[in-house]
């Protein structure tokens, strides 16, 4: 028996399909990518852990408080939801043995800013220009803090810091303090869009899709060990105590110019409609969320807030060539839907939310940093998160449009364009500024509670 | 860290399909290390995009591999569009000796770099039956349906780089030929009716 089966368990044959459960394991998965607690405030710690010992010293003194799929949404009481991850540099910081380490996905183990070319985050949005360490290799954990309110969260930090000062070994590279903006009633961002209207559920989880977002999807497209839409699971990373139950999450920060967005409007539109209508041709939705596909020439807030109604459309057969949503925009590269194959294989759970205070309607831009910053959940990362990003968000040639990139969150220079189909003659606008820029990122897995005790229990020099 | 080109995904630029072009490509197959999700990605060309896998057959397997050529006619024939989503224009499979062993050459030009469709191909080729092709060739990783890099790592082991490409009318997308095609011969019925 070589030293790994003896001292990790590790099984020889990678190929070895895992034990198919028929239902999720909800004790065992962090809640974070399951369900969304009612947070209006959230803080995020990148942490750097001095040695093993460290690491492993605090992460087992913060088990206790990782929320678990089963546990958050069970109580009207709970304030606070915690969640922790790691870089494959932070696992092999914690002391995860090297043919262990060996059996994860190789862009995991590069990290995110070794994959800007890949993903297209390149020139302003370069790991080079990155903020708060994300770029380091000194990156090691995430402790993801949401808090019902913004007292919550203040009482949360003050423990943590608290408990890290008392650790010892543990630097805190930087943190990232997130808020809802007003109003509360809807989720939206900095640039006013609601957000959250389509989202992927997972099967067995009883939760009934909303019309138009597709079937549930196979558990083990965002949990490892679990049935995909291709098979059973398969190619575990070693050994299965610490892959089971756990994701990957590729998180970004990004901000967004809203002064520059405004005067963009405000350049194509003369009236508050016409700058809504250009608004929305970027997105793919009004700011209200309705979808162009559904309401191409006005607004229909009504329409945006039903849930029933706001998802269920398709491109392919309504609106090929875009005249109501650009090919181009937005919502229709982050969801082709009927215009790719392999949809299902390309869901991916976001999580986030906005940082930084708004920004009046009246004021000019106060150069304070405002954006969001969001976490993209899966079981791989190549073929989720950086299709998504390489294929649909950056390449210029989506949907042969020849030298467009996603007008919001795509790396804009100047040199790009967007074309907004229209009948007789199509508006192309040249040059598009950047609304957003990626000021960091990073590549996560957020392992099942067994798999942090596991995490917690090793040894140095194994 | 590899050095990327200078804008990753692919930038384009202006294409002149006007007039024939050809392209002479250095040995490696690339002009500048550019990287994709699962390896360097091989440039656009006045013949588009598209690879040459050269790979040796396991003993006796010629015929099952000549087989597929029938699969895939009928295949082809039940569902015209099953390769939409590779984007290709042209395939010829080749057999061949070399000494006493058996080649097989797979040869594919398509709109976009392979690097981009690899987990839409694997899917595709389980429906159509083509996985038991690639079976066939020794070095195969028989686990390839479900490890995509493994499948691309083979492709890109076995891919022999063009050294000179050449394109009648370069860089024209098969959709772009196709629209063109309709275009011309709705234009001629149109001319037909106005008599």
């Amino acid at each position: 028996m070589d030293i790994l089966q003896q001292t990790h368990g590790i099984s020889g044959d990678l190929t070895e399909r895992t034990e198919e459960l028929d239902s999720l394991e909800f004790d065992d998965i962090q809640h974070f990518l399951m369900s969304r607690p009612p947070a209006r405030a959230a803080r995020y710690e990148f942490l750097s852990f001095k040695s093993g010992s460290d690491g492993r010293a605090w992460l087992t003194g913060l088990i206790d408080k990782v929320g678990t799929a089963s546990a958050v949404g069970s109580s009207l009481l709970d304030a606070r939801w915690v969640t922790v991850g790691f870089t494959w540099n932070g696992l092999q910081t914690l002391g995860v043995a090297e043919a262990s380490l060996a059996t994860f996905p190789e862009e995991f183990r590069q990290g995110m800013a070794a994959r800007a070319g890949v993903l297209g985050t390149t020139g302003a949005n370069h790991p080079e220009h990155w903020m708060g360490g994300l770029a380091s290799p000194n990156l090691h954990g995430i402790v993801v803090l949401f808090a019902r309110d913004v007292a919550e969260r203040e009482r949360c930090r003050r423990e943590h810091e608290r408990y890290v000062a008392q650790c010892g070994g543990v630097e805190v590279l930087s943190s990232l303090d997130l808020e809802a903006i007003p109003p509360f009633d809807y989720a939206h961002e900095h640039f006013g869009y609601q957000d959250r209207l389509s989202q992927p559920i997972i099967e067995g989880t009883g939760v009934e899709p909303t019309p138009g977002s597709g079937p549930p999807i196979k558990p083990g497209e965002f949990f490892l060990g679990y049935p995909d839409e291709e098979g059973p699971a398969a190619r575990l990373p070693q050994p299965e105590i610490l892959s089971r139950n756990g994701s990957y999450v590729a998180y970004l920060r990004i901000e967004e110019h809203v002064g520059a967005f405004r005067d963009f409007l405000r350049a194509h539109g003369e009236t508050p409609e016409q700058q809504e209508l250009i608004a929305a041709k970027l997105m793919g939705r009004w700011r209200s969320g309705a979808p162009l596909v559904l309401a191409p020439d006005k607004d229909d807030p009504k329409l945006g807030a039903d849930s029933q109604r706001t998802n269920d459309f398709n491109y392919a057969k309504i609106d090929p060539y875009g005249y109501g949503c650009p090919l181009g925009a937005h919502i229709r590269r982050m969801n082709p839907r009927d215009t790719a194959v392999n949809m299902n294989r390309r869901k991916m759970i976001r999580r986030g939310g906005t940082y930084g205070p708004p920004l009046p309607e009246e004021l000019p831009d106060d150069g304070i940093e405002r954006g969001i910053a969001a976490f993209v959940g899966c079981a791989s990362l190549v073929r989720q998160f950086e299709f998504a990003m390489n294929v649909w968000a950056n390449d210029p040639n989506f949907h042969e449009l020849g030298n467009e990139r996603d007008p919001i969150f795509g790396t804009q220079d100047g040199t790009f364009d967007m074309t907004i189909p229209k009948r007789p003659i199509r508006k192309k606008i040249k040059g598009l500024p950047a609304f957003t820029t990626v000021r960091g990122g990073a590549y996560f897995f957020l392992p099942g509670i067994k798999a942090l005790r596991y995490l917690a229990s090793l040894s140095d020099g194994l | 860290m590899a050095t990327a080109a200078t804008a990753t995904p692919s930038t384009p630029t202006k294409r002149d399909w006007t007039k024939p072009q050809a392209m002479a490509i250095p040995k490696e197959g690339y002009f500048q290390l550019e990287k994709g999700r699962y390896g360097p990605v091989y440039p656009q060309t006045p013949a588009c995009y598209g690879f040459t896998l050269i790979a040796k057959i396991k003993p006796g397997r010629e015929d099952a591999i000549r087989a597929y050529g029938k699969t895939i006619e009928k295949a082809i024939a039940d569902l015209p569009d099953a390769l939409e989503a590779l984007k290709l224009h042209y395939l010829r499979w080749v057999l061949f000796d070399i000494g006493k062993d058996i080649y097989f050459m797979y040869q594919g030009i398509f709109d976009t770099d392979f690097d981009k469709y690899t987990e839409d191909a694997v899917a595709l080729f389980t429906e159509l039956g083509v996985n038991t092709t690639f079976e066939n060739l020794e070095g195969f990783p028989e686990d390839w349906k479900t490890n995509a890099p493994a499948f691309a790592k083979f492709v890109r082991e076995h891919q022999c780089p063009s050294f000179l490409e050449y394109g009648e009318y370069p860089y024209a997308t098969a959709d772009e030929i196709k629209k063109a095609l309709k275009l011309k011969a709705a234009f001629s019925d149109m001319l037909d009716l106005m008599q």
